[in-house]
């Protein structure tokens, strides 16, 4: 889960169309934006002769969107669980031919559990990385703020008495109903994945209790904002937090950004790849989903982008920066508090929708 | 469509020729009309009274003409209201459009406040700078317009470029917070459409009679008064159109807000951009649509009204 990148462009500049090659040696990817390692997808193409073309987006939204119309012409997306799952509902997806990617046996069984509550006998979606979606916070305006501001817990967000402290250096939440009432939800010790509709008021009045002390909703301009200092608490995706962490330290301008995973738990995500049943070049998608899952370049691509993967095979190979970072491989037992969520029927999203519309407007 | 003066006269073969050429003309425009804008809306207008469906594309019916007119019909059959009712008993959807137009309404006025004297010493100025003035206005749209408005992060945001030149001048203590709050959307509107309200105002003022001010002087009328009294009625056709020009695309605007806006802005743009790509409600974003088209076709019409009054004016 991506912002809006010059990557973009670069990985764009990296493949011109060199070569003329016919349309079955073309793959279209559509991915997020810096979302693979270096070097990764010139390899795939010296190694099966398959040109990439390569597209990226920095929602869900967008992807889903595009793939509804039909028509899209990519050959493989990665979307997030929650939409892949109603996108295989609404029969967006072709089902993924096993036998074409004996690189599954890689895959990682914790995961291919978890996402099989999204996709039932794991048939559509092959994961590429997986995260949770929990705290990011700037550690130096909190503590001067706040010296024993509870970072461990949701009670930072949650509770009108803490958030209201930060108020002023600027909290950001996710505008994405789908994240943070489950955290909502699971903090007043209700079941996250709960569709009924007064445990989802309960929830959304909850995020309405703090609304006041938000300055934006907003998917993506947290990363930025973060980094540069410009806020101090945000509820956002691991990824992206661990990257403003990084740019924060690149940049080297006093700001130190924390990623924290409450202790009450935490929603996890999966973005994985899947085939839309319209795909120009199948064959292509199938090699192009086994090459990702090759245990050395799953490694390169997750050293890269700081993002676990859901591939077994590859923990050998990885950094210890990574394997080793509790924030990116959570410990057997923070593993444990993780929950996951299963697609809304449309009523529910309707009562979801109407609730979340109510938090943003104070409604 | 207007007939010709001509109507019904036995053509002789040069005549019809002309006729028919200028028909072509008229055909030109119409034709885009009917492709660019008719079909579309009446895509949307009939999405509007769709329902929303799990399914590609999400909502149902949908027309499929290979499967002959009975399909069609039995579709037209199944089409619904309800997503326009579900805009009036959810008061989320008045209150956005409302906003749209407050909003619309105030950053028209401050356009006006800040644009007609920008105008005015344009026209004002010697002849020979004012084509080098109106390129200066034009400049900034050699710049992209979401660049130019990611610019405005970079200066409002809490650490930003005018927050630390006021700290420095020491004009405030502490940091504004204007970056994601309404203030920040009315200084986008403003910087992004000023041009639009320049140009029309420029051109009017730009054509004035400089002797009536004279005649006005020489007969005792303070400058102050002449400026109420002459100017300012004189240019009444390009406050007009500057006005109409910027009310009408701010109220749908939509990436100035969502960029410098923050949790208090509510513009019906976001609110159509939420449905349609954040809630899947094809349907009820065509419907918010449909409706924003509707209460924009009042100002449009009275724009259109008063410039066919003026041409008449004109013309004689």
């Amino acid at each position: 889960m991506k912002p809006i990148v010059a990557v973009a462009a670069i990985a764009l500049a990296t493949f011109p169309a060199s070569v003329a090659v016919g349309a079955d040696h073309v793959v279209h990817v559509y991915n997020w934006s810096d979302y693979v390692g270096e070097g990764v997808l010139e390899d795939f193409t010296k190694q099966t002769g398959i040109q990439v073309v390569y597209d990226v987006y920095d929602s869900n939204e967008v992807l889903e969107t595009k793939l509804l119309a039909g028509g899209s012409g990519y050959d493989v997306v990665v979307p997030s669980a929650t939409n892949f799952a109603r996108m295989i509902a609404a029969g967006v997806f072709q089902k993924v031919d096993k036998s074409k990617i004996p690189n599954l046996a890689n895959m990682w069984d914790a995961i291919q559990q978890r996402l099989a509550t999204y996709d039932p006998g794991n048939e559509y979606a092959v994961n590429y990385m997986w995260g949770t979606t929990a705290i990011g916070y700037n550690e130096g305006k909190i503590l001067e703020r706040m010296p024993d501001a509870p970072v461990d817990s949701w009670d930072m967000i949650f509770k009108p008495e803490v958030v209201s402290k930060f108020r002023d250096c600027g909290v950001h939440l996710l505008d994405s109903p789908d994240d943070i009432l489950p955290a909502a939800l699971n903090y007043l010790g209700l079941n996250p994945d709960s569709k009924d509709p007064a445990d989802i008021e309960k929830a959304g009045a909850l995020v309405a209790s703090i609304a006041p002390n938000v300055q934006k909703f907003h998917s993506s301009e947290y990363i930025n904002a973060l980094a540069n200092g410009d806020i101090c608490l945000a509820v956002g995706y691991s990824g992206d937090v661990l990257q403003a962490r990084d740019r924060a330290d690149e940049a080297d301008n006093n700001v130190t950004v924390v990623y924290s995973i409450p202790k009450e738990g935490a929603l996890m995500w999966f973005d994985s790849f899947g085939i839309p049943a319209d795909a120009p070049n199948p064959e292509a998608a199938h090699a192009f989903i086994n090459f990702m899952q090759d245990a050395e370049i799953a490694a390169r691509n997750s050293n890269y982008v700081y993002y676990a993967n859901g591939n077994k095979a590859s923990q050998p190979l990885l950094d210890e920066e990574v394997i080793g970072d509790p924030a990116i491989y959570p410990d057997e037992a923070t593993l444990q508090k993780l929950f996951t969520t299963t697609p809304n029927d449309p009523q529910t999203q309707r009562v979801i929708t109407r609730a979340w519309t109510r938090v943003k407007t104070g409604g | 469509m207007s007939g010709g003066p001509d109507n019904g006269a036995a053509a002789p073969g040069g005549r019809a020729g002309r006729r028919g050429a200028r028909w072509l003309v008229l055909a030109i425009p119409y034709l885009w009309l009917l492709v660019f804008f008719l079909v579309p809306f009446f895509i949307v207008l009939k999405i509007s009274l769709s329902m929303t469906a799990l399914a590609m594309p999400p909502y149902v019916p949908v027309f499929d003409l290979a499967k002959g007119i009975d399909n069609v019909v039995a579709g037209i059959r199944q089409f619904t209201t309800d997503n326009y009712v579900w805009l009036i008993e959810d008061a989320l959807y008045v209150r956005a459009y409302l906003s749209s137009l407050w909003i619309a309404a105030v950053s028209t006025f401050l356009l006006l406040v800040v644009g007609y004297p920008i105008a005015y010493g344009m026209a004002r100025a010697p002849r020979r700078w004012q084509a080098m003035l109106v390129m200066m206005v034009i400049l900034p749209f050699w710049t992209s317009f979401l660049i130019r408005v990611y610019a405005w992060i970079g200066i409002l945001k809490k650490e930003g470029l005018l927050n630390q030149m006021l700290l420095a001048l020491g004009v405030i203590d502490d940091p504004l917070t204007i970056l994601n709050t309404n203030t920040a959307v009315y200084i986008g509107i403003v910087y992004s459409y000023l041009p639009f309200m320049v140009l029309p105002l420029y051109a009017a003022l730009e054509r004035m009679d400089d002797t009536l001010l004279e005649a006005a002087a020489d007969l005792g009328c303070p400058p102050v008064q002449a400026f109420w009294k002459i100017t300012f009625p004189l240019s009444m056709p390009g406050v007009i159109a500057g006005c109409f020009l910027v009310f009408i695309p701010v109220t749908g605007e939509f990436v100035i807000p969502d960029l410098l806006g923050g949790s208090e802005t509510l513009m019906i743009g976001k609110t159509l951009w939420a449905e349609f790509f954040a809630n899947r409600d094809w349907p009820v974003s065509s419907a918010v649509a449909v409706v924003l088209l509707v209460i924009l076709v009042v100002p449009i019409v009275l724009f259109q009204n008063q410039e066919a009054k003026r041409a008449e004016r004109e013309g004689r």
